[in-house]
């Protein structure tokens, strides 16, 4: 336990504050500590989740990706033409060509970011321009509705009938999610790999120096962030059960924001995935619970960015007798 | 001959004859093409268009050259467009005078001042990242501007504010010259006072800046306050242009400021930029839009050619870093 709060700090703070607010919500509110409740959490923020893991990698990487929603919007809108062409497709297609698309997307922006030596924050802010000024160019804005039926169809993966009478249900993306949080964990923890992203992201010129191939490193954390766009655009569709271009448009920041919040560094070589989902739960269950009390919707994301801004500006408080030089110069 | 140009260079920066070309270029091709875009018409609209994203973009430049970055232009400059039609609505809307225009414009500045100093106080005493504090302002203001407006349009306003919008003194568009006085006084502000000094090298190192005696800390907290007043005055002549305000109007333009800084050659790591080749840089993103506008495109191909005209410009910038290395290699 120890360990953990040493190492773990940002974890561990987020931690308390999670338990303290689901402690506050269950209290003021009898819906909330239900399980039908947690079940709806689950399945709303199940994309969120994805997105946050994948953008993890590239944070850790020391890079950032703006560009990823777009790319989940290019690639449903391409995959509704594909697998028309592909005589329909099912789900192993889906996430073939859903993943595909998408890491070739990532791909797009490591080869920019590698081959010509330019920061990721200007690249994947031009490929966000590019990718969805030529989406929204080539489709003309137009909602499509026509997806195969396996696409949209609610796949249940657990349900169970409460005492009162409801169903507590939790859908398919929510399992995928579970799939790339492990998969994600798995990778950033287990793995050479992993251990040499964090290394490329804490010091490139170091890394380098230690043998750790730069290419590979770029060409991975945004392979593996367009992967996590592809199939998180894949599952946001059977959510919603419809492609409109420009509905994902935005979200990249949001999704940043709880990925930070979750103690992942802008600058590369700290995060971790337990933060990462830790922090998309702040943010959704700060909602959810607004939601609960009766506070008007239109609040919402007023108090979740004063939260936000608190969480901040108290979690590096707490940092600053870690931190060196400037850090000690006021302590 | 020397010193003129190296004093040429200390003003401007080296990357203006570059982008004069650019410009130059796309002007030519867009005159050869497109039908009436060497129109006086044509040139009057591209200077009505383009004072909206460059308030926005200079309130972006400051923060990216001392190396951070703000992401809250936007819903600041709708927060002060708000302010200033409340006070507006509170003295009778379409009735109200200039006194209660005045009293608007002084409490959108103060609102924006505010937004930005919460910002700068948060990145400098605190240690928090910009982008992420920007971020969770943005989110913020947002919220509040859309709690407070319902998501509704806010209208009516007393018409001697359309010739703030649209009005033209000696042929030039009021907004521009807004724009071009604002230009102006951030070039000086950046290249000429002890605070754009501190603005660079804290870009630069901001230990090493705090170890000279700079006050980093007070220079953070000026300069995200200045980049929010500046987004205010973007937000009035926003109102004045539409003679509405929305919150989350302006909401596309956010990453073409940063775009536009990228492209005006300012280094993404902070501590190089100037003013100037940001001004041409914008101007060059204007006559894209406006020419392929006149070609029967959309706004939204404009989108994508300004983001892969910036990847084509990083590209060449890779490809003149190498030449040069490669000649001072065989030199020495």
């Amino acid at each position: 336990m120890r360990d953990f709060l040493r190492s773990y700090p940002t974890e561990a703070r987020l931690l308390v504050v999670l338990v303290a607010l689901c402690a506050g919500l269950g209290i003021a509110s009898d819906q909330f500590l239900t399980l039908g409740n947690f079940a709806s959490l689950l399945n709303n923020n199940s994309v969120n989740v994805i997105w946050a893991v994948g953008l993890l990698v590239v944070l850790i990487a020391g890079g950032i990706d703006i560009s990823f929603a777009v790319a989940a919007s290019v690639v449903q809108y391409v995959c509704v033409y594909a697998f028309a062409a592909l005589g329909g497709g099912n789900w192993a297609i889906g996430f073939l060509v859903a993943g595909g698309l998408g890491i070739g997307l990532g791909f797009v922006n490591a080869a920019l970011i590698y081959g010509f030596r330019i920061i990721s924050i200007v690249i994947t802010i031009a490929t966000f321009n590019a990718f969805f000024g030529l989406l929204m160019f080539l489709t003309k804005g137009r909602f499509l509705y026509d997806m195969p039926e396996w696409w949209v169809d609610r796949i249940l993966v657990f349900e169970r009938q409460m005492a009162d009478g409801s169903w507590v249900e939790l859908t398919l993306p929510v399992a995928v999610m579970a799939g790339c949080v492990a998969a994600t964990w798995a990778l950033v923890n287990h793995t050479t790999t992993g251990r040499q992203l964090y290394a490329f992201g804490d010091n490139p010129e170091g890394a380098k120096r230690a043998g750790v191939n730069i290419a590979a490193m770029q060409f991975i954390a945004f392979g593996w962030m367009g992967m996590m766009a592809g199939i998180g655009g894949l599952m946001q569709v059977n959510i919603v059960k419809e492609v409109v271009p420009n509905a994902l448009i935005g979200r990249e920041l949001d999704v940043l924001a709880a990925v930070v919040l979750g103690g992942a560094r802008l600058g590369g070589g700290r995060g971790s995935v337990l933060g990462c989902v830790l922090g998309v739960a702040l943010v959704a269950i700060t909602q959810n619970g607004l939601n609960l009390l009766g506070v008007s919707p239109y609040a919402f994301k007023m108090i979740v960015g004063a939260t936000i801004l608190i969480a901040i500006s108290t979690s590096n408080m707490a940092l600053v007798p870690r931190r060196s030089g400037k850090g000690q110069h006021h302590a | 001959m020397r010193d003129l140009i190296e004093a040429y260079r200390k003003t401007f920066g080296t990357e203006v004859a570059a982008l004069l070309g650019f410009l130059l270029v796309v002007l030519v091709v867009f005159g050869l093409t497109a039908p009436r875009f060497l129109s006086s018409a044509n040139f009057g609209s591209m200077a009505f268009q383009l004072p909206e994203l460059g308030l926005l973009t200079l309130a972006m430049l400051a923060p990216i050259i001392s190396g951070g970055l703000n992401l809250a232009v936007i819903y600041t400059a709708n927060m002060a467009g708000l302010t200033l039609a409340w006070v507006l609505l509170q003295f009778g809307g379409v009735d109200a005078g200039p006194g209660a225009f005045l009293l608007g414009v002084a409490a959108a500045l103060a609102v924006g001042a505010t937004a930005g100093a919460i910002m700068g106080l948060v990145i400098a005493y605190i240690g928090a990242h910009p982008i992420l504090v920007s971020l969770a302002m943005m989110i913020f203001l947002r919220g509040l501007g859309e709690f407070l407006t319902r998501g509704g349009d806010i209208s009516g306003f007393p018409t001697f504010l359309a010739p703030i919008g649209h009005g033209s003194v000696l042929g030039v568009p009021v907004p521009m010259l807004i724009f071009l006085a604002a230009a102006a006084i951030w070039h000086v502000v950046l290249s000429r006072t002890r605070h754009g000094f501190s603005v660079y090298m804290i870009g630069s190192n901001i230990r090493a800046a705090e170890y000279s005696g700079i006050h980093t800390k007070r220079t953070l907290t000026l300069i995200y306050t200045l980049s929010g007043m500046l987004c205010a005055v973007a937000g009035i002549l926003m109102l004045t242009r539409f003679n509405s305000v929305r919150v989350g109007h302006g909401e596309a333009l956010l990453l073409i400021t940063v775009l536009a800084c990228f492209l005006g050659g300012v280094d993404p790591f902070g501590g190089f930029g100037k003013v100037v080749p940001v001004v041409l840089a914008l101007m060059i993103l204007q006559v894209l839009s406006s020419g392929l506008n006149l070609l029967g495109a959309n706004q939204h191909l404009s989108t994508a050619v300004w983001g892969l005209f910036l990847i084509g410009v990083m590209v060449l910038r890779w490809v003149g870093a190498r030449l040069s290395q490669m000649r001072k290699r065989k030199e020495g």
